[in-house]
């Protein structure tokens, strides 16, 4: 019997390797292709037809209006405004610099590690070299031929230098502060706060929101988990409230209310809309953190202090680690919520990439051109949402989240 | 040797200062203390502040007359009070948000199974629609269906109309509405007859699959036996109204919006800002809903289904007796804090000048002064409406989740 199935096994082998029973490959033809994908059933047939009219109707409809009746002029006419807002023209350098900072830097990490932070920098190249295509004034379409040489540079320069990984992150860190100093300067010589707008004023929002909630919203997870009821309780109060209302409550009670409760500290409108961005955002994030902790196994701690760790070192060389991999898609889409809650700071007033469509519109010289307006700053805040939410995905992969 | 009980030896040797049970009460008290003091030295900062304004905090104010004006809500005047202005705000969130809850719902679970449709037109318009709605912000959609699509329309006298009822205009989106004629009282009689009827046939039917031990639909003969009792009586209402009036009368009639001079009279009015949050606040949250629905059925493991097929369920009974059971509990928590979403997001309306919760405590505040209060007031209605709903939502989870086990 065993040689029998040995035997059968074996005959099973010899034609896999002739091919003839090899699995039937996936048919690249159109009209297979269109059999199975599109006309299967009766019912498939008739919906893949209605749903062609449907799409024929908005595509005639958005293109004719889009080839004839829009005036896109608008956009170039006011590109300078949506990047930098009202940033002063003489200072531009500034933001140049930061250009400059993080192409070197994202070109030396991409050359280091290659893969996805690869890609990263080719993208941003590609979008540096659009800017030279562009029809800005000739000194900025310089400018970006230079970054795009810049990121090339670096990523020469850095290729295969894996020793080098450390300071390449510890670069990272320190141009965090570096990129607020650039773009704010000293004193009366630099530029205010206040002159920070557009895509620029988004991005900074975002960024300072996303670095510091994150480290606040594990450190509310972990005091929401503590075995001390009265850290618990304080902690599960500030989460809960700031849960149950919206975010512009927050930001306008960061607006009015900081100068009545602290009378006597002049705090900046972008510092107090970073505050209210931050506190807000570091709710959320402490709870997917607490999702991901409730999945770490009690045995770990336990495991974790029984070979002499300590509290914080239990933390953050056992759990945290396992906690925030299981919850990276969750953390991943607090941060695109951030980024697309910054656009609520234009109601308060400060004029980001948002407020900066509004203002063009309500510009007499452009008057009734909402939609190509609103649609321009859409596609700018759908790439950038669109691509953190790639990003995550292609982490989840790397690190074989939701395959263990 | 006079203490040789080693527990006794131990307990005398630990000083309070490093006794562990002591730490803790010792750190807990002091993290209160830290607390408190933050809030005292806040409570004393705003004190200061509004004696630099010249306000006093209490809640008298409310009872004074608001002055100003709303756009739309239930009925009100600007002779009525703060307080009446702000209750017309929470009706105004809550029309919103529950209307708002139905269409997203509605909305998300057709294209969350369009997403899984085997075919591949279908499914990749649902994607391309859920990719882009939820990654363009909430509040540019809102400033866009109000300006560039809500405002574009037509003016009053030139108004698209559909069916003759629908009239779609710069002034808002006229419906004709249902109104309860003299027939009504008597066509509610019927509906009570038909539940009567239709619930004794569920529990006979619920008995008798019981009694089978088979599965089945439960209101199968409950639901056609309402249906035909409402129906006959909708036709029947008119024969004995005419007894009591001159005149024929349905139960309801359709209050038509007509053109008199220079509007719409009659019917129902949705203004364009709450048109415009409308679909904004339904096609944004129906992104995530479709989201939430897709996992959710794709967390059924496929063994399930194709398990189900082969002991011979028909593809209605392995989506009823099997999917739907095992996907439900999987979708309600994150469904419920999408609505909670929806319900905080349509605090965006402030953008537009939809008189919301939010908008009026907003233009409270600017009359009065009196930020601290109002505030309180705006964060507390939020609480509440989250607090209830979460509860609500609790419950029905698990009570599905007893039913699914």
């Amino acid at each position: 019997m065993r040689d029998e199935l040995l035997e059968e096994h074996q005959k099973l082998a010899e034609l896999a390797r002739r091919e003839e029973i090899r699995p039937p490959q996936s048919s690249k033809a159109v009209l297979p292709w269109m059999k199975a994908n599109l006309f299967s059933t009766w019912y498939n047939s008739l919906l893949t037809l209605v749903a062609l009219g449907f799409l024929l109707l908005v595509f005639k409809g958005f293109l004719t209006w889009a080839f004839t009746g829009a005036k896109w002029s608008v956009i170039p006419a006011n590109l300078q405004l949506f990047a930098v807002g009202s940033y002063p023209r003489e200072q531009i350098w500034r933001v140049w610099g930061v250009v400059y900072i993080l192409s070197v830097l994202l070109g030396l990490s991409a050359g280091m590690w290659g893969g996805l932070v690869l890609r990263f920098a080719l993208v941003l190249g590609g979008v540096w070299f659009i800017g030279v295509l562009l029809p800005f004034e000739f000194s900025t379409r310089g400018g970006f031929l230079g970054a795009v040489v810049a990121i090339a540079a670096a990523l020469f320069l850095g290729r295969g230098r894996t020793s080098f990984r450390p300071w390449i992150l510890g670069g990272w860190l320190l141009s965090f502060p570096l990129i607020i100093v650039v773009l704010r300067g000293f004193g009366e010589n630099g530029v205010l706060t206040s002159n920070w707008g557009g895509l620029l004023l988004t991005l900074i929002l975002a960024i300072v929101g996303i670095v510091a909630s994150f480290p606040l919203g594990v450190f509310l997870a972990l005091c929401r988990q503590s075995s001390l009821p009265a850290i618990r309780w304080v902690s599960t109060a500030y989460i809960e409230t700031v849960r149950g209302v919206p975010l512009i409550t927050i930001l306008f009670m960061g607006n009015v209310l900081i100068p009545i409760f602290m009378p006597d500290v002049d705090i900046n409108q972008v510092l107090r809309m970073m505050l209210g961005i931050t506190l807000f955002s570091a709710a959320y994030m402490a709870e997917n953190v607490r999702g991901g902790l409730q999945g770490i196994l009690r045995g770990q701690q336990e495991a974790a202090q029984a070979v002499g760790l300590n509290y914080v070192q239990t933390m953050l060389f056992i759990v945290l680690p396992q906690a925030l991999r299981a919850v990276i898609p969750a953390i991943v889409g607090q941060f695109i919520a951030l980024f697309k809650d910054t656009s609520l700071v234009s109601i308060i007033g400060l004029i980001d990439l948002l407020g900066v469509a509004k203002s063009v519109i309500a510009n007499p010289d452009w008057l009734g051109l909402q939609a190509e307006v609103y649609l321009f700053a859409a596609v700018i805040y759908f790439i950038f949402s669109y691509s953190m939410s790639y990003v995550s995905q292609k982490i989840e992969t790397a690190l074989g989240v939701g395959n263990t | 040797m006079e203490n040789n009980s080693p527990l006794n030896a131990l307990s005398g040797k630990i000083p309070f200062w490093r006794d562990i049970r002591v730490l803790r009460i010792l750190f807990q008290v002091a993290f209160l203390l830290g607390v408190i003091l933050l809030l005292v030295i806040l409570y004393t900062n705003m004190l200061k502040g509004l004696r630099g304004l010249g306000l006093t905090l209490n809640l008298n104010f409310l009872q004074n007359e608001a002055g100003f004006n709303l756009s739309e809500g239930i009925s009100y005047e600007p002779s009525d009070t703060y307080l009446k202005a702000f209750w017309v705000g929470i009706v105004n969130t809550l029309k919103v948000g529950i209307i708002g809850i139905i269409c997203a719902t509605l909305l998300g679970i057709f294209f969350g199974i369009a997403r899984l449709s085997s075919n591949w037109l279908i499914r990749t318009i649902a994607t391309a629609y859920v990719e882009c709605f939820r990654n363009i912000p909430l509040l540019l959609q809102i400033l866009f269906w109000y300006t560039a699509v809500v405002g574009q329309l037509p003016k009053v006298k030139e108004s698209f109309s559909l069916f003759g009822g629908v009239f779609i205009n710069n002034r808002g989106i006229y419906l004709p509405s249902p109104e309860p004629t003299s027939g009504m009282k008597i066509w509610i009689g019927f509906l009570g007859v038909g539940l009567l009827l239709a619930v004794i046939l569920y529990v006979v039917r619920w008995r008798k699959l019981q009694q089978l031990d088979r599965p089945g639909f439960r209101a199968k003969w409950a639901l056609p036996a309402f249906l035909i009792v409402a129906l006959c009586g909708w036709f029947l209402t008119p024969m004995f109204t005419t007894i009591e009036n001159s005149g024929k009368h349905w139960p309801l009639t359709l209050d038509l919006p007509i053109l008199q001079g220079f509007n719409f009279q009659g019917g129902m009015r949705f203004s364009p800002e709450f048109s415009a949050l409308l679909i904004a606040l339904s096609v944004y949250t129906s992104a995530f809903i479709a989201e939430v629905v897709r996992s959710g059925i794709q967390a059924v493991v496929k063994g399930q289904r194709e398990a189900a097929r082969a002991i011979g369920l028909n593809e209605a009974q392995t989506l009823r007796l099997i999917v739907l059971p095992q996907a439900v509990p999987i979708i309600v928590p994150p469904l419920t804090s999408q609505y909670l979403n929806l319900a905080k997001n349509s605090s965006l309306a402030v953008a537009i000048g939809f008189p919301d919760l939010f908008g009026v405590g907003n233009t409270i505040m600017a009359q009065t002064g009196q930020s601290i209060p109002v505030f309180a007031m705006i964060m507390v209605s939020y609480l509440v409406m989250s607090l209830t709903t979460s509860a609500a939502m609790n419950w029905y989870n698990r009570w599905i989740n007893r039913i699914g086990r």
